[in-house]
């Protein structure tokens, strides 16, 4: 789960993480003079507050010279959809702004910690290079990256950050401070089970302190259940809609841009699926896994959300029954696809224990159901309909 | 031989008398696995299908010299679960479920290196591990395989069944297949598999089953090509998924720009791995290839 800026900079100044003062908004009126953070230079900064980077290239980060200029420059952005590189076409809706009194910068650094999954260690890595995309500093200055690995026995030594703060080049009062900010990251990270922080830039200030100008977390799901206070701040507007409401049924769906839906049991699977129906001439629209049970219930779920992307042409559904037998899981198809009145065509493709006899109740049930027991024959089956039906639908 | 688990190896499962231990124990009773008990917390001196029932694995390895255990316990309890087997003197660990948070598996994986460095953690969200005919450890349909001659090793519960049920299609049959988990930190990985496989005569060649984010793949890849003598197939899922989006998996995500599946097929080629790119075709694959090799 991703946080916006403005969470992830409480979260983050409650370890004592320098961050400006900044008050967040839903309505320009709500940046009254008596309301908006002081600034000595009478400048402020507005930022939309989205779940996505490369705000400022969408237009999505705005200077204002006064509190009349910062209310109007709030009614210009509030409502906005952004589009960046990271939020495909559609964007993403700008329903919050952080205001924040411009800072004098004299350099920017950049400081993130994550998890390095090959040597299994929170690792922090930290760049002369900040206020620009790391993968940019990654293939332009290899060498100006500095990675530390924190052994979780005991934790982020003294002599680790001390270290990392010389290799930055910081000096007098941002050297003595870096330490002690680098400890509040480390124990915001552990503490609340982040995935990701990322400050980016990372300030030196013109009087030579630290401050963390922009900031991201993301949380791991699966420690939702000890972060409860985290995860009821989840804003769901940043989310798509259909793999919000998948969640809520216990399933795992992505959405692709594609016009073949596809039902999997197995994530495994069905990224294989996906691949399947693209090497066979067309374009999976989205990634979904049902998971192991695959009662009536999940099925009847699947398909309508399935069949409420209304660029889908046909279905390929493919179960690979272990433990549950194919005649009961075709049973379950047949009843969801009775309860949501399918109709486009549907190649199920069903392997496992009583395969056979599920391919017949398939074939029997009087519906649009395409028995297939072979994977790559229903995967071209699958989008050979999806061709007929395109050109039905232009005939109509 | 097999690697990992045969007919001797005694097994017990944490979280026996819940509704998945229940099932899976039955399930793996019935495929003949030399099962002697299992696990709950205060229900110590019970019976449960037949078996024994103790309070801790402690308790279960004493009574029972259990040398494998298999964790169905939730996830808020795997970790403990895990470590308790560990200390418990368990050797191979599979733990099955899904969903315990990275920082406890950082924690874990930490402990097994510095104080029960020759335990065999496998998983944890994966379907086991198994030696057809002899132990079945996990949630994968017993009757789809057959005692032979390939190993199998996979980051995916379903495609590890694909990969098993394509092999016994064409006779060719599994010495054991070991589902590593879908999880980005996680206990045995592909090198660990192989180095085992290397040394068991049972396995003629490997089916190797991978998918998008991490660089395992490609750390396989270069242990291959440095010291791995025998043909190995390999697939790796997610060709088509988007960049930065998780596939159900909480390890499969390309992210920074690595982790994609053609880097991965690039390096398994490189590696002198024959790569398939419909997983459909594993079995066959693997077929040809040794019968041109043994002609």
């Amino acid at each position: 789960m991703n946080l916006h800026e403005y969470q992830a900079k409480a979260l983050l100044a409650g370890f004592h993480v320098p961050v400006a003062t900044g008050l967040v908004i839903n309505h320009p009126a709500q940046a009254a003079d008596d309301q908006l953070p002081p600034s000595d230079s009478q400048r402020w900064v507005l930022k939309a507050q989205i779940h996505s980077g490369a705000r400022g290239k969408a237009g999505g980060v705005l200077l204002a010279d006064s509190p009349d200029d910062v209310r109007a420059k709030a009614a210009e952005l509030l409502g906005k959809t952004l589009v960046t590189h990271q939020t495909g076409p559609t964007g993403l809706p700008v329903h919050q702004l952080l205001i924040e009194p411009a800072s004098s910068i004299s350099q920017e650094l950049y400081l993130a910690m994550t998890i390095d999954r090959q040597l299994q260690r929170v690792v922090v890595i930290a760049s002369r290079y900040g206020g620009m995309d790391i993968e940019q500093v990654s293939a332009e200055h290899p060498d100006a990256i500095f990675r530390l690995y924190i052994n979780p026995t005991v934790g982020l030594m003294g002599y680790q950050a001390r270290r990392l703060g010389f290799a930055l080049g910081l000096s007098d009062s941002a050297l003595k401070q870096f330490p002690a900010l680098l400890r509040g990251v480390y124990d915001a990270f552990i503490k609340n089970d982040a995935d990701l922080i990322e400050i980016n830039p990372l300030a030196v200030t013109a009087d030579n302190t630290l401050l963390a100008v922009d900031a991201k977390i993301a949380i791991d799901g699966n420690a939702a259940y000890r972060q409860k206070a985290l995860f009821a701040t989840r804003d769901v507007t940043q989310e798509d809609p259909t793999e919000v409401a998948a969640q809520a049924s216990g399933l795992n769906y992505i959405s692709l841009t594609g016009e073949i839906a596809c039902m999997v049991n197995g994530a495994g699977l069905a990224m294989a699926t996906m691949d399947l129906i693209q090497s066979a001439g067309g374009s999976p629209a989205n990634f979904l896994d049902v998971g192991g049970g695959t009662s009536t219930e999940k099925v009847a779920a699947a398909f309508k959300l399935i069949l409420a992307n209304p660029r889908v042409k046909a279905i390929l559904v493919n179960i690979f029954g272990g433990i549950v037998r194919c005649d009961l899981i075709a049973n379950g198809i047949i009843a969801a696809a009775h309860e949501v009145g399918l109709t486009l065509p549907t190649v199920v493709r069903l392997e496992g224990t009583n395969a056979a006899e599920g391919r017949r109740l398939l074939a029997e049930s009087g519906l649009n159901l395409i028995a297939e027991n072979d994977l790559a024959a229903a995967a071209a089956r699958v989008v050979a309909l999806s061709h007929t039906e395109s050109v039905n639908g232009a005939d109509a | 031989m097999s690697i990992l688990v045969n007919q001797q190896t005694r097994v017990i499962c944490q979280g026996f008398t819940g509704k998945q231990g229940t099932f899976h124990s039955e399930q793996a009773i019935a495929y003949g696995t030399n099962f002697v008990g299992g696990v709950t917390p205060g229900k110590g001196g019970q019976s449960h299908l037949d078996r024994p029932v103790f309070d801790t694995v402690h308790d279960a390895v004493q009574q029972t010299a259990a040398t494998a255990s298999m964790i169905y316990v939730p996830a808020p309890f795997a970790a403990d679960a895990i470590l308790e087997a560990a200390d418990a003197g368990i050797e191979v660990i599979a733990c099955i479920t899904e969903g315990i948070p990275v920082l406890d598996m950082l924690n874990v994986k930490a402990v097994l290196a510095s104080d029960y460095p020759d335990v065999r953690l496998i998983g944890p969200n994966c379907p086991g591990l198994i030696t057809p005919g002899e132990c079945k450890i996990g949630i994968m349909p017993g009757a789809i395989h057959l005692a032979g001659r390939i190993g199998i090793v996979s980051r995916s519960g379903t495609l590890t069944y694909e990969a098993v049920a394509q092999t016994t299609a064409v006779g060719l049959g599994q010495s054991t297949c070991v589902g590593i988990g879908g999880d980005p930190i996680h206990g045995m990985d592909f090198i660990d598999c192989l180095a085992l496989f290397a040394d068991d005569p049972q396995t003629e060649a490997v089916i190797m089953v991978g998918e998008i984010g991490g660089a395992a793949e490609e750390e396989a890849a270069h242990f291959i090509k440095e010291q791995f003598n025998k043909p190995v197939v390999a697939y790796i899922a997610g060709a088509t998924a988007p960049t930065g989006k998780r596939m159900g998996h909480a390890g499969a995500v390309i992210a920074g720009g690595r982790g994609s599946a053609e880097d991965k097929f690039r390096a398994l080629k490189a590696a002198g791995v024959h790569i398939v790119r419909d997983p459909t075709t594993m079995g066959r694959t693997m077929a040809e290839l040794l019968a041109s090799k043994n002609a």
